[in-house]
């Protein structure tokens, strides 16, 4: 395993690094500074992002949640570097976002799992190591680990739409691991899955992240996602689009389906639509 | 496919029918014209029996052009002046020549415009200007400029069947290399793909659907330039020459047999276009899903 890693690494220079973590889990791995964004209009400019100021540590998983509209797609879009902010400063593991981008430090999961159809579903893992120049050895390593990781080890040669939607989108979580980037940027993955499946897929994610101590940014507007995967939860709100609270979770890391019948559980849930409500009644 | 067996026989009997019909009607006037211009009387029976029987009608009928295929295709020797199969296979030369090139240049024409707005700005209006020209104006000028630096034979045809298949694919590939799905573009993004890899891990696959459209439509307009480039020019040889001496001799059935023949032949070419675009989707997996 060591040796795909390294492997996977020579893409990734920040990833000489790498063996500190361990002892500096607290690396800070995304840091916005007074961050806005407005998109021009006719009818007046639109505040999508409005003074962000968030802190992100190496190893967290942290929640976006709020109504429609405010700003947490678009949040994770400039981390990714797929929009521009109008002002502020921006670090993405100590460098600006298009370095991450350009270095492939991050592995963006979007709402719709993105296969390419004319692929199969191994060779739609293959893309991204393909461009980052990966042999096709080191390729076929990675791609049967991740596979085997998202349970769809026996699916190698099956195009996308022969999946069904869940596993689609793990495929595409998958694709997403094989550069084995620092960094998982996740766009309400499991938005489109019905309640089961999204459930399953939500442990499936905690455990996927225990093993590989990933820092995760999550997009989500259910709040029992939220609390069930999140160490932190920033509330959002929109017009403008803007952080209403950081709130960090006090349940343990590691969390289980149970776990929601938990009264901590339903603190923090209400925690959370307290924040959401008051916003609302602010509007 | 019962149902399609039954559909395609309907049709064709009912097209049949028609055109006897219509010979009747075209070669019966022409055959009451000559008796009264002899002033001799006639009846109606005689005609019907006579219009079937015309030594050159003007519009033969079925089993005249039948006659005549029989004779021209099965009868004569391949290598005959006189065989269609002679004929159609050197019309196929400079047609499969020309759509060869016409649809490489159209894909070059396509990947120039989609890089490089200059380029689509500059470009388009010649490429569609050049579509607007009359075939049958240029098609002449085409042969004798390219005669006078003693270019001939079968590449000045190609060149009028690549004129005119060129187009179709360069509209449909500038389309088509712009189709992919903008979420797949941002896919690409974020593993901060060159152009190079997303040209052709992307755009030439989504692409590749509008390509087999136009391909359809441009094979068989490189027949279409290839006959006509026959036309004009006194060639010796082609369906096109086998049409024009037909016209000068007023052997109908000579016309109407090359014209089958031509036909058949540009339904041959875009159904191996199909197969190849099948054999295509089967190997990308989307030919049970689409």
């Amino acid at each position: 395993m060591l040796a795909t890693e390294e492997a996977a690494m020579e893409s990734a220079p920040e990833v000489t690094e790498k063996p500190e973590k361990a002892e500096q889990t607290k690396r800070e791995m995304i840091a916005i500074d007074d961050l806005s964004l407005i998109f021009p209009s006719k009818d007046g400019d639109v505040h999508a992002l409005s003074n962000i100021n968030l802190s992100i540590k190496s190893g967290d998983f942290v929640s976006f949640i709020g109504p429609s509209g405010c700003g947490k797609t678009t949040l994770l879009r400039v981390i990714a570097d797929l929009e521009k902010a109008t002002s502020g400063d921006l670090k993405v593991n100590g460098t600006d976002a298009q370095d991450a981008r350009l270095n492939r430090l991050y592995g963006y999961v979007f709402q719709a799992a993105a296969l390419l159809p004319w692929r199969n579903i191994q060779q739609n893992c293959a893309l991204p190591m393909e461009i980052s120049g990966l042999s096709p050895a080191q390729q076929n390593k990675q791609i049967d680990k991740y596979l085997k990781m998202v349970g769809l080890q026996d699916f190698h040669k099956k195009f996308p739409w022969q999946l069904s939607g869940g596993m689609q989108q793990r495929a595409s979580i998958a694709r997403a691991l094989c550069l084995n980037p620092d960094l998982l940027l996740m766009d309400e993955p499991f938005g489109a899955l019905d309640e089961i499946t999204r459930d399953h897929m939500n442990i499936e994610l905690l455990r996927i992240w225990s093993e590989t101590q990933k820092t995760v940014v999550f997009v989500t507007h259910s709040i029992d996602e939220a609390v069930l995967l999140s160490t932190h939860i920033v509330v959002m709100s929109p017009r403008p689009g803007r952080i209403v609270k950081v709130i960090e979770s006090p349940l343990p890391r590691l969390k289980t389906l149970a776990l929601r019948d938990d009264p901590a559980f339903h603190a923090l849930a209400s925690e959370i639509r307290t924040a959401l409500a008051h916003e609302h009644a602010i509007d | 496919m019962k149902q399609k067996i039954f559909s395609f026989v309907s049709v064709f009997a009912i097209v049949i029918a028609v055109w006897y019909l219509a010979a009747l009607l075209m070669n019966g006037n022409q055959l009451i014209n000559n008796l009264e211009r002899k002033n001799q009387s006639w009846t109606y029976q005689q005609i019907i029996a006579g219009a079937y029987d015309v030594k050159r009608p003007m519009l033969p009928a079925p089993h005249q052009v039948g006659q005549e295929l029989i004779k021209s295709i099965i009868d004569r020797p391949v290598t005959s002046k006189r065989s269609l199969i002679y004929h159609a296979q050197i019309t196929l030369n400079s047609t499969l020549l020309g759509f060869v090139f016409g649809s490489l240049l159209g894909i070059l024409i396509a990947v120039g415009i989609v890089h490089n707005k200059t380029l689509e700005s500059s470009l388009m209006p010649w490429v569609i200007a050049s579509q607007t020209i009359p075939i049958l104006a240029i098609a002449p000028m085409i042969v004798v400029v390219l005669g006078a630096i003693n270019i001939t034979g079968v590449i000045p045809k190609a060149i009028i069947s690549m004129y005119l298949s060129f187009f179709p694919v360069t509209i449909a590939m500038v389309k088509g290399l712009r189709s992919s799905d903008k979420l797949h573009e941002e896919l690409m993004h974020t593993y901060s793909a060159t152009a190079k890899d997303i040209f052709w891990k992307l755009r030439w696959y989504s692409a590749q659907p509008y390509l087999f459209a136009s391909l359809k439509v441009a094979i068989a307009a490189a027949l279409v330039g290839a006959i006509v480039a026959e036309l004009p020019t006194g060639a010796q040889g082609g369906l096109g020459a086998r049409l024009l001496s037909g016209s000068y001799y007023g052997q109908t059935e000579q016309i109407w047999s090359a014209l089958i023949v031509a036909a058949t032949l540009g339904s041959i070419l875009v159904w191996l276009v199909g197969i190849a675009e099948r054999v295509l989707l089967r190997r990308r997996g989307e030919l049970d899903h689409a």
